[in-house]
């Protein structure tokens, strides 16, 4: 079994990568273009929220330092977040709120599926019942993007410069670090690499559909997952999610 | 896996009082759906008891960030409490992961009664890409459309009617 404080940075990544994209779609709460899109988002939003509690309890209790969910998500600063960089970057126009939440949410729903065979069994237990969630996420997203990439020029345009900007963010999702490889070794995490071809296979298709172009693999944005360099959006974000918690750090009810 | 069937699990609990805790649950109700009980809706997955002889009550959540599992869970310890239960535990668990399928036959029948329409059999085997297809708990027509993948909680799809063009919500197969 992996050493506590692998497996505590490994549930990090995990658990924040939700976190962050559970907030940054939060952000769309009295904005969406239109209201039933708000309540798609908003509940997915809220999957995203309930598998990062479940992840950062987890985290908390293997850490064994007394932090829990609430002290994890709003007590750690930038440098200790561990989640990929495509989750922190701003929502954009509605098209780039779209094909970032697709482009995870494919990822997702390979990592969950392979996660669901770890040999942690807590873990495997939770991202069995994430795997559930996020089917859901993809086929509204991916509908989405068809959607958008299959509709007017505008739309279109907006889809392809959407996907164009996103795409060297996504070298990150399947490049193994050691942390990775541990992991993979010790059987508690996928080998990152192996989830690309079940990625392409999704993201090809709906692609095709959508008539948007694949970007072409270029120079690839990585340093979120280690936590080396994340943008500086992410410290807004957090500024925003934690300037409650901070500036009444004794509250116990809200 | 019908929820009562995975009662027997550790079955030294008297019968007696595996059933009054039973009953008790069947009076706690789901808070966004009326009449539909925690039972009914399949998240209440054993009672048993422990090494000790104490009832121990398992529930799974539906959805992991559904705001009602908390409301729920204390409906249930209050429940409990109520019939004479203070000492069983209440305790949660994750896997198996929670389907629709559990639902049991009433309980798809109450979600008719409340406009729903429950959800088709079999979770988790809807195709990618076109939502499925759904009559109308309402006057049964297969003329429906979805509207909206995700509607006022995450569990439910809105769809519309072309028969009786009345709208109505879908309780989505996980
Ligand atoms: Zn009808």
């Amino acid at each position: 079994m992996a050493a506590g404080a692998e497996l505590f940075s490994y549930l990090l990544r995990l658990g924040d990568d939700a976190l962050i994209l559970g907030q940054r779609l939060s952000e769309l709460v009295g904005r969406a273009p239109e209201i039933e899109e708000e309540m798609a988002l908003i509940n997915i939003s809220l999957d995203l929220i309930g598998q990062a509690r479940l992840l950062l309890s987890y985290a908390g209790e293997v850490e064994g330092a007394g932090r829990d969910e609430d002290d994890l998500a709003y007590l750690r600063d930038v440098l200790d977040f561990r989640n990929h960089l495509l989750v922190e970057l701003p929502n954009g126009d509605f098209a780039h709120t779209i094909c970032r939440l697709f482009l995870v949410s494919a990822f997702k729903e390979q990592q969950y599926e392979a996660l669901a065979r770890s040999r942690d069994e807590r873990l495997a237990a939770i991202a069995a019942k994430a795997l559930k969630e996020v089917r859901y996420h993809v086929r509204h997203s991916g509908a989405w993007m068809v959607r958008l990439g299959d509709g007017t020029e505008e739309s279109h345009a907006r889809a392809q410069r959407a996907l164009d900007a996103l795409w060297m963010y996504t070298g990150e999702l399947f490049t193994p670090d050691a942390l990775d490889r541990a992991m993979a070794e010790a059987g508690v995490g996928p080998d990152v690499a192996a989830l690309k071809p079940g990625w392409d296979e999704r993201v090809n298709a709906v692609l095709r559909e959508a008539t948007l172009r694949r970007p072409e693999d270029g120079w690839m944005q990585s340093g979120g997952k280690d936590g080396r360099m994340h943008t500086e959006h992410l410290g807004h974000i957090l500024a925003e999610m934690q300037f409650l918690r901070r500036a009444y750090p004794d509250a116990t009810a809200w | 896996m019908p929820p009562h069937g995975s009662s027997t699990a550790g079955a030294e609990l008297a019968p007696e009082v595996r059933e009054a805790i039973w009953r008790a649950l069947e009076e706690v109700y789901d808070p966004e759906i009326p009449n539909l009980s925690v039972v009914d809706l399949g998240i209440v997955r054993r009672v048993a008891a422990d090494a000790d002889g104490t009832p121990v009550v398992t529930i799974t959540p539906t959805y992991t960030g559904c705001p009602a599992t908390q409301v729920i869970a204390l409906a249930v310890r209050a429940a409990l409490d109520r019939a004479g239960f203070r000492h069983a535990r209440l305790e949660t668990a994750l896997a198996p992961p929670w389907t629709t399928d559990w639902i049991t036959e009433r309980g798809r029948e109450r979600l008719r009664e409340a406009g729903i329409a429950p959800p088709l059999q079999s979770g988790g085997k809807e195709r990618f890409g076109a939502p499925p297809e759904v009559p109308c708990p309402r006057c049964g027509s297969a003329e429906t459309e979805c509207i909206a993948e995700f509607g006022a909680t995450a569990c439910k799809a809105l769809y519309r009617c072309r028969g009786c063009l009345e709208p109505f919500e879908y309780f989505k197969c996980l």
